[in-house]
């Protein structure tokens, strides 16, 4: 055999030895409740903010990741199994997994993330400061700048309806977040039950007449139907808002950007801190920051408002229903 | 292949399902009534008992509320059965509609945590036992307990009677049985056992949410039946034992599943999972039988 191809072999042969016994993977757990592509969209983002980070998936960072199809009796088994095989950091997506990661883990890092009011969940004793091992992420909408976005649209609304699932503990924070802010603006807010997304459309109804516009939170049932709200509000000329961008391509007029995507990039920041040794402790509980306005002029027009030129110069996409 | 912790998670959360699976083998087994209140006073019990214990209640007087609470659920389930005459499968599913609203009532919200609450396991961390194998000794013994009165009380008059009733209703009315209570009692009795499961799940989770309660009645009968298939349930200790056995089995299989990469397994594929061992325990006892059967006859 050729001498230089056998040394080139060797040497070769001793790259590959020295970067596997450098490079062992960090591994991070991520558990998420129930399979919905607001988190699935938090996962997608934690990941590609790693991989931005340099944190190559396969070579530096393993992922490994388990839906419990709603179920907490089998969020709780994950959370025991990732406790089991000690990973770097789990990453618990909204607060029920968050929660049973909480109860399991003792001396792993956890970063919980989409998880509305962590503080009520008691998951973490401040915001400012998480303390133990834990802190993560709040999906908390930034709802005084989204009240601000609704009065400049409609600035003589003084009722204000919302559609929520009084069983959906996010959904719950936020509307009583809701009800504060409103009443600090000296509004009112008008309420409407809707356990499942079969009920939507009822509870719309029954708004008609008691409000002047209707705002959508970030609730998963209301969500998911939101095409009920926002025919009812076609029908009796009552402006429907939302709080995510992809319901104004479904017919709302005007929401200020909250993309699940930035909570996960978010949350993959947290994660890189903790894996480059920062103690998660000492990270306060971070929100999302990015906004950016997207508004509907065609469907304002059937909802019987008129979108000011000003509003839509500054809006970052004008979208037409689909 | 299953790490310790994991293995242990599996026997903690398989002890608390054995508590639900007594509970649907008195109300399916030993009455013949199909109950689905149970998902609905799963969370029940967790919610009561997680509102007295921020309450500053003993948790085992939480615990002791819960039951009752349960209790009534399943009374009332029986009573739309026996005095209203409403389909026994309906009462048990306008009751559990029912109990959601009255849950969210009774918590005020979806969800209350108890994370840094004291609950039942609490004073059991001091004895010097790793964190993972205090809630399983807990939960063992008192699944045994429960296990021990259950057997006992089958075997008094009031269980012969209701044993009775379920087996052969005629019969039992014309010894002078009044069914209907029995049928009041006994799944009053077994909602009482899924709110104590679902109290003391929320205790060692750390949270009660209303959603809690999906999929528990699949999950008992998946562990019920299994317990079946792999023990003959011959006498009532052995039925119990096995319900028991049952529950920890299907908790080592989801352990599992989650472990099963190697397969291709995915968690996506659990409620899968779920309905295929429910079925095969249900035909494989069959199969066996006429497979013997037909050598018998050849």
């Amino acid at each position: 055999m050729n001498r230089s191809i056998l040394k080139a072999l060797v040497s070769a042969g001793l790259v590959l030895a020295a970067g596997a016994l450098h490079a062992e993977p960090r591994t991070v757990a991520v558990t998420q409740i129930v399979e919905h592509p607001a988190l699935d969209a938090v996962y997608e983002g934690v990941k590609d903010e790693l991989a931005e980070a340099g944190y190559k998936e396969g070579e530096d960072v393993r992922y490994v990741h388990e839906s419990a199809q709603a179920n907490t009796a089998v969020a709780s088994q994950i959370a025991r199994k990732f406790v089991g095989e000690q990973p770097d950091v789990i990453v618990a997506i909204a607060t029920p997994s968050a929660q049973t990661v909480a109860a399991a883990a003792r001396n792993i890092p956890v970063v919980f993330s989409a998880v509305t009011d962590p503080v009520g969940a008691r998951l973490v004793k401040s915001l400012e400061k998480p303390g133990a091992n834990i802190t993560g992420i709040t999906d908390m909408l930034p709802l005084d700048k989204h009240l601000d976005m609704l009065q400049r649209v409609v600035p003589d609304a003084k009722r204000i309806g919302t559609v929520y699932n009084p069983g959906e503990a996010n959904a719950v924070a936020l509307v009583d977040q809701l009800e504060k802010k409103l009443d600090a603006r000296g509004l009112t807010l008008v309420k409407a039950a809707a356990t499942k997304t079969s009920e939507v459309l009822g509870a719309a109804r029954s708004l008609v007449g008691k409000t002047d516009a209707i705002y959508l939170t970030t609730d998963n049932t209301v969500v998911s139907a939101a095409e009920a709200v926002i025919s009812v509000g076609e029908r009796a000329k009552i402006p429907v808002f939302a709080a995510d961008t992809a319901t104004v391509s479904r017919g709302a007029i005007a929401a200020l950007g909250f993309d699940y995507y930035d909570v996960g990039r978010q949350t993959g920041k947290v994660v890189g801190r903790i894996l480059a040794g920062e103690n998660p402790g000492d990270i306060p509980v971070g929100g999302v920051d990015a906004l950016s306005l997207f508004v509907n002029p065609e469907a304002a027009k059937r909802m019987g408002v008129e979108l000011a030129p000003d509003v839509i110069a500054d809006a970052e996409e004008v979208v037409t229903t689909e | 292949m299953l790490s310790e912790i994991a293995l242990y998670g599996a026997f903690e959360t398989g002890l608390i399902y054995g508590l639900v699976a007594f509970g649907i083998y008195l109300s399916f087994r030993v009455l013949d009534f199909p109950d689905l209140t149970v998902d609905g006073s799963f969370p029940l019990g967790a919610a009561v008992s997680a509102v007295l214990i921020i309450g500053g209640w003993n948790p085992w007087l939480a615990t002791a509320a819960a039951i009752l609470a349960g209790m009534a659920a399943g009374a009332v389930t029986a009573i739309l059965n026996v005095r209203l005459k409403i389909l026994n499968l309906l009462a048990s599913i306008l009751t559990m509609i029912a109990l959601y609203s009255v849950n969210l009532r009774i918590m005020d919200r979806p969800n209350i945590a108890l994370l840094s609450e004291d609950t039942v396991l609490t004073p059991w961390y001091d004895l010097g036992l790793a964190f993972h194998q205090v809630p399983v000794i807990l939960f063992l013994i008192v699944a045994i307990v429960v296990m021990v009165l259950l057997w006992r009380f089958m075997q008094s008059e009031v269980g012969l009677a209701m044993r009775a009733t379920g087996a052969n209703p005629r019969m039992a009315r014309a010894q002078g049985i009044a069914t209907g209570w029995m049928i009041i009692l006994g799944v009053a009795l077994s909602n009482g056992l899924v709110a104590m499961a679902g109290s003391l799940f929320a205790q060692s989770q750390g949270a009660a949410d209303v959603t809690m309660g999906v999929g528990v009645i699949v999950i008992g009968l998946a562990s019920l039946i299994g317990g079946e298939a792999v023990l003959s349930p011959r006498s009532v200790f052995r039925a119990l034992l096995a319900c028991l056995i049952g529950a920890i089995l299907y908790r080592l299989a989801i352990a599992l599943a989650l472990n099963a990469d190697f397969i291709g397994l995915k968690t996506q594929d659990l409620n899968l999972i779920t309905a295929v061992l429910v079925t095969l325990a249900i035909v494989l006892p069959n199969a066996r039988h006429s497979v013997k059967s037909f050598f018998a006859r050849s």
